[in-house]
């Protein structure tokens, strides 16, 4: 046993002893099934740990949303500010994301906002893009018509142009929420929350597997239950975008 | 057939309309001055560049005039909202415009919505333009793309007449449109507004179109300046200059016997086309243009028309038609003097 723990200290997994440790675990197989349901609730509390990483992701895409829709509709009307805040945009979401939290620290400190003035900023582009895309993409007869026959600028807006936007704007959310979800885990190297804390763990750890991989995949669940919930949410809003076509 | 049709028509007036671009060195309308009597079309014509859907958007105000006034029903467009203004004016374009995200009855009833109408009585005037434009109501749940291309148009229509305004505007309506069911739309158009009665302003770009659909004819020419404004007929029967005479085409003599129909002028008895033996029929209801046609292919001879039943009623011949060509030009003449 103390031969088993010296290796174990040196090079192989350190394998945390909470009570009875199972073989799978000290052999460190690739998943040990007992073990995540053991600590689905407690300890490592992956529950916990997911809920966090909604939090974080729902923040970031929430606020990143607002900004970006307020600022796509204005450059909607106002052509000019397309360039400026497209550049700004880029230039945030080409920062490296560790680097990013990392020259935050130094402004904002080792605390949650750090982490999700970091997420926002990679929102940004995508959101402004998809939301500027979507409006300009509405046909000029189309709103020709809706000015024709009295609607006003407000009215084109809220009545005409969002709505058929709508496709435009949840595709750039699906982006966003997927690519934000996956940087989360990252946002672990400042704060420990969300389901990068238990991969950061895993891998100091030693590479402990079983916690490494039910981090990894309960990331990828989340992304996948998010976009499944964003193309649901289209079909529910857009139900015009999917009738079947004449000719 | 559908109630509520008693609808409403107002004059159109342009008094010395010019619109002129900064930066642009000629004006694109030049003192446009003509006026539109209540319930009747007045179609807009000319070369590309003429100004004829400028000098159309003038009236509702999608671009405002520099200099001049327009008067609907004697008042005014300028100073008023022109949301308010908008809201009063059926306004048809070529692609049609509809919203896709919203059905046809939602389309339809986007103006009674802004005018803020209770849901019954939009309901009611959907299911009534629905009928009025002959389509089954359960097109009202479909969405546009589930529509044929004249469907479309049709909506378009119905979407534009859904508050009963006193005037239509209509931008190459059916400019968009394969020929076959150009015709169609054009011929249920004509059928819709004898019911109706709007004043109409009508753009188009086909002189033969303007002649079909036109109480009146306004034909412009680059620059945006009136070259001449009067009935088909006397158009056709005296154009004004050679540039007229070149835009209504060579064929205007034709194009005249096609505005005339059999059982608008005098026949002859029937004895004459029998009396020239084995003479070829023709329908009361059909054209000059088409009793010509068919005299061409049988020596010149006088035809028999017949009423729908078949029953004969007189005869046609090449004089008589003659006579009615004249006549046109008399009156012409008598009209210009007066």
């Amino acid at each position: 046993m103390s031969f088993l723990t010296g290796l174990l200290a040196d090079s192989g997994p350190t394998i945390p002893q909470f009570g009875q440790t199972s073989s799978c675990v000290t052999k460190n197989e690739t998943f040990c099934w007992t073990w995540f349901t053991q600590n689905w609730s407690s300890k490592v509390d992956f529950e916990a740990r997911l809920i966090e990483h909604v939090k974080l992701t729902v923040i970031a895409v929430a606020v990143g949303f607002v900004i970006a829709f307020v600022l796509a509709v204005l450059a909607h009307r106002a052509r000019w500010m397309v360039g400026p805040v497209t550049f700004f945009g880029s230039l945030l979401y080409t920062i490296p994301s560790l680097a990013a939290f990392q020259i935050l620290v130094t402004i904002t400190g080792i605390n949650d906002w750090t982490v999700e003035i970091a997420l926002v900023s990679y929102t940004l582009l995508i959101l402004f893009t998809n939301t500027l895309a979507g409006l300009s993409a509405v046909s000029p007869d189309v709103v020709d018509a809706a000015r024709g026959t009295g609607l006003t600028d407000a009215q084109i807006l809220l009545r005409v142009e969002l709505p058929l936007a709508v496709p435009t704007i949840i595709a750039g959310l699906r982006v966003a929420v997927v690519t934000i979800i996956s940087l989360a885990t990252v946002a672990a190297f400042i704060v420990p929350e969300g389901l990068g804390k238990p991969i950061f763990d895993a891998l100091n750890a030693g590479d402990f597997n079983t916690k490494f991989i039910a981090s990894g995949v309960l990331c990828i669940l989340l992304a996948l239950f998010a976009d499944a919930l964003f193309v649901l949410l289209q079909r529910l809003l857009t139900p015009w975008a999917s009738v079947r076509r004449a000719r | 057939m559908t109630g509520g049709q008693t609808g409403t028509a107002a004059p159109l007036e342009f008094r010395n309309v010019s619109k002129r671009y900064p930066n642009a060195e000629t004006a694109a309308i030049d003192s446009l001055s003509f006026t539109v009597p209540a319930g009747e079309v007045c179609v807009l014509v000319g070369p590309s560049g003429c100004g004829k859907t400028t000098a159309m958007r003038l009236v509702n105000r999608m671009i405002d005039l520099t200099s001049g006034d327009i008067l609907i029903d004697d008042k005014t467009i300028n100073g008023r909202s022109t949301t308010d203004l908008r809201r009063e004016i059926g306004y048809v374009i070529q692609h049609v415009g509809l919203f896709p995200h919203l059905t046809i009855a939602k389309n339809i009833s986007v103006v009674p919505k802004l005018l803020g109408w209770d849901r019954k009585r939009m309901n009611d005037r959907a299911h009534e333009l629905l009928d009025l434009i002959g389509l089954p109501q359960e097109m009202g749940s479909r969405y546009p793309s589930q529509l044929s291309g004249g469907q479309r148009q049709r909506v378009g229509v119905a979407r534009a007449l859904a508050a009963d305004p006193p005037l239509m505007l209509m931008d190459e309506p059916f400019g968009a449109i394969d020929p076959i069911s150009r015709e169609r739309l054009q011929n249920e158009f004509l059928r819709l507004q004898r019911e109706i009665r709007k004043t109409i302003v009508f753009v188009t770009h086909d002189i033969d179109e303007a002649i079909k659909m036109g109480d009146r004819i306004a034909i412009l020419r680059e620059g945006g300046q009136l070259v001449q404004y009067d009935t088909p007929h006397h158009i056709l029967a005296n154009p004004i200059d050679d540039f007229v005479a070149r835009f209504v085409g060579a064929d205007r003599g034709l194009k005249r016997l096609a505005l005339t129909r059999i059982d608008e002028i005098r026949l002859e008895d029937a004895s004459v086309a029998r009396g020239a033996g084995e003479s070829s029929t023709v329908r009361s209801t059909a054209t000059l243009r088409d009793a010509l046609s068919v005299m061409m292919s049988d020596s010149m001879r006088p035809l028999l028309v017949v009423d729908d039943n078949g029953n004969p009623t007189g005869s046609v011949t090449i004089e008589l038609i003659n006579e009615a060509l004249r006549r046109d030009r008399a009156d012409e003449r008598t009209a210009s003097s007066s």
